[in-house]
């Protein structure tokens, strides 16, 4: 193993994963291998990994083409939906450029609508996302699931075997638990990095296309750290991080420009310990039964439990947050809503009604967007909330 | 122990010179565009060697060197307030661009809070506009809108609102009982906004408007609940920094 870069490098090195990707992906393409485009961690992975294309996320996280995409869409939407279709729409991002397929799904109405324009220039793909959880939800995702299995192997002229499906489920659960080992370190306390540090290796991550290597790396990542926190001495985390707020962020996704939000908190002391949203345990807390008789209600039912405020009611998003406010020692609760993202915002009042009043504990929303302009009222905000503590 | 805390505002900056319970001297200046100058210049004024500890807070808390700590304006207004009105139990403030509901425990200690800070329909700026549109000075607002009939003002942003003031003057309508309307008109968007947290208890009304008796009573109206000011209201964040100065804590969690 090279031990040549500090643990901070590696971190950057993962933060600058998706651009480094570039190259790769364009490796990739020239050697012939699809790319499948998604938005959402309701989409089963598995089926484009089982044909052997690669998977890539397209969620953008900048505001650099909003003002283009809001020549065609209302300036009152969610900066996610307007951002990615902008790159779309502009080609300024190469995954979207690569994407030989896009695929959505029925999720919130911003992004349902946005995909109908988007597919009058790109290939696109929707899945019908059911928006509850009932038994006959999963009838209609289970087909869903096979449908778009059917449509990869119409579009690229293959034939997707079950038993490339569950390599594929086997392939994501060792990603996952590899993930899930190193967020899981954030149970330390004193926490051994940063949460802006754990969430660069989440983000990164999920812009490196062997997927089979990734538990590998990471496992050695995790050892490092914990080697480094084990050692002390006074630029130790476990002397630098000590005695900081533990923070759970949850709400829309973030990434990109939000992650001023993480910034804020930790430059005014406190901790992030562990993200709930789509960036963090949402997407990779539960695993697939790659053994079960039908692979794909077992994709399925893994899937449609995901607790997204598109569901409704919602009730997986609060049980796995009281579960990880238990286990990660959480001191306090930061619900992001991305402006105009209606779901999460009015599921607040219930998040915090559950923070504040079943685990007893500080609670706080608040709404951002792509831009930087809020980042002092952001910074007062974040610094008040950590003196309350 | 004598100590210094100083609030910047986007409008006004305000010191206090504390000793134990009993505030030896205030100053206040306009901010303006030089929230740094003004600092040092207040800071010039009060300071003494004898100072152990100056604490800033504001917008502009981060932009005095010989500041030992810097403390948001949420946790100054309510230390500031709990101290010149013991017992309440919650603080609004309307700043020159904001406007935030504080909640207190009983020992004053804050446990939530609102800021609004996307729009300056519930803020000072507003007040500013109006001021200057209906042409009266805001240090007699409480005469100018004494025993009028307010004129409902229905736009929610102060842009809209200054077109809907300028129609309502050409209609005709009293100056006073507009510029009522306008008053009535931010202190209903306030209370809704501290309505969110659900105070209970008496509420402390800072910053430069509780000076105004216009709107502490329609302030009160609207939340329901009885509202104290004080004299010393627009120095409550400055009270507060110079509080907190009391208690010599290691700076390790200060903003
Ligand atoms: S927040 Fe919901 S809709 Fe958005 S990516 Fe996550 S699961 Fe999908
Ligand atoms: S953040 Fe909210 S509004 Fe935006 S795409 Fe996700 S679910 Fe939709």
């Amino acid at each position: 193993m090279k031990l040549i870069n500090t643990l901070p490098e590696v971190f950057e090195e993962f933060n600058e994963q998706r651009k480094n990707s570039f190259i790769t992906a364009l490796e990739m393409k020239e050697k012939g291998i699809p790319f499948v485009g998604v938005f959402c961690t309701y989409l089963p992975q598995e089926i484009p990994l089982a044909m052997g294309a690669s998977v890539v996320g397209l969620c953008s996280m900048s505001g650099e083409t909003i003002p283009d995409a809001e020549k065609d869409l209302p300036r009152n939407l969610c900066p996610l939906v307007k951002s990615s279709y902008g790159f779309a729409k502009t080609d300024k991002c190469p995954y979207f450029y690569f994407s030989d397929l896009i695929v959505g799904e029925t999720t919130c109405d911003g992004k349902k609508k946005m995909y109908e324009m988007l597919s009058e220039f790109k290939p696109v793909y929707v899945m019908e996302l059911p928006n509850s959880q009932s038994p006959d939800a999963l009838e209609l995702w289970k087909k869903e699931v096979v449908k778009f299995k059917e449509k990869l192997e119409s579009h690229f002229g293959v034939t997707i075997t079950d038993e490339q499906v569950r390599r594929a489920a086997r392939v994501k659960n060792a990603e996952r638990a590899a993930l899930r080992e190193f967020y899981e370190l954030m149970k330390l306390k004193p926490a051994p990095m940063l949460g802006q540090d754990l969430y660069k290796v989440l983000y990164g991550a999920t812009f490196k296309f062997d997927k089979e290597a990734i538990p590998g790396e990471i496992h050695a990542l995790v050892e490092r750290i914990k080697a480094e926190y084990e050692a002390g001495g006074e630029d130790s985390p476990r002397v630098k991080l000590a005695g900081r707020p533990r923070i759970l962020v949850t709400g829309s996704p973030i990434g990109g420009v939000t992650e001023k939000v993480i910034r804020a908190l930790e430059d005014n002391g406190a901790q992030v310990v562990v993200f709930e949203n789509c960036s963090g345990a949402k997407a990779v807390d539960e695993d697939v039964d790659a053994e079960a008789p039908d692979i794909y209600e077992a994709l399925a039912r893994r899937y449609l439990n995901i607790g997204c405020s598109c569901m409704s009611p919602n009730p997986n998003r609060i049980k796995l947050m009281g579960r990880l406010i238990d286990d990660y020692q959480v001191d306090a609760v930061v619900d992001v809503i991305l402006q105009a993202c209606h779901t999460y915002n009015v599921e607040t009042y219930k998040i915090r009604r559950f923070v504040t009043e079943e685990k007893g504990i500080p609670y706080l929303s608040l709404e951002t967007d792509y831009s930087t302009s809020d980042i002092g009222q952001l910074n007062t905000r974040m610094a008040a909330f950590v003196e309350m503590l | 122990m004598l100590t210094l805390g100083i609030d910047c505002g986007s409008t006004t900056t305000k010191g206090v010179l504390l000793d134990g319970d009993s505030i030896v001297e205030t100053a206040i200046l306009p901010t303006s565009a030089r929230p740094r100058e003004r600092m040092a210049e207040l800071y010039g004024r009060l300071y003494r060697p004898e100072v152990e500890c100056t604490v800033t807070t504001g917008y502009g808390r981060a932009l005095l060197p010989q500041a030992d700590r810097q403390v948001t304006e949420i946790t100054c207004h309510a230390r500031g307030a709990a101290a010149l009105s013991p017992g309440i139990g919650c603080v609004v403030d309307i700043g020159g661009q904001d406007c935030k509901a504080i909640l207190l425990d009983r020992g004053g200690f804050v446990v939530d809070f609102a800021m609004n800070d996307k729009c300056a329909a519930g803020t000072g700026r507003f007040i500013e506009m109006m001021c200057r549109i209906l042409d009266c000075s805001l240090d007699e607002v409480d005469e100018f809108v004494r025993d009028r009939r307010p004129v409902e003002i229905t736009s929610m942003c102060t842009v809209f609102a200054e077109s809907e003031i300028i129609s309502l003057l050409a209609e005709g309508h009293e100056r006073g009982d507009i510029a009522l309307g306008v008053v009535r008109s931010i202190c209903r968007r306030t209370a809704y906004f501290a309505q969110r947290l659900s105070p209970a208890g008496e509420v402390f009304f800072s910053g430069g408007l509780a000076r105004f008796e216009a709107f502490r009573s329609a302030l009160e109206e609207f939340i329901g609940l009885p509202v104290r000011t004080s004299e010393l209201s627009q120095f409550a964040g400055a009270l507060g920094a110079a509080r907190i100065g009391q208690k010599k804590r290691p700076a390790a969690s200060a903003g």
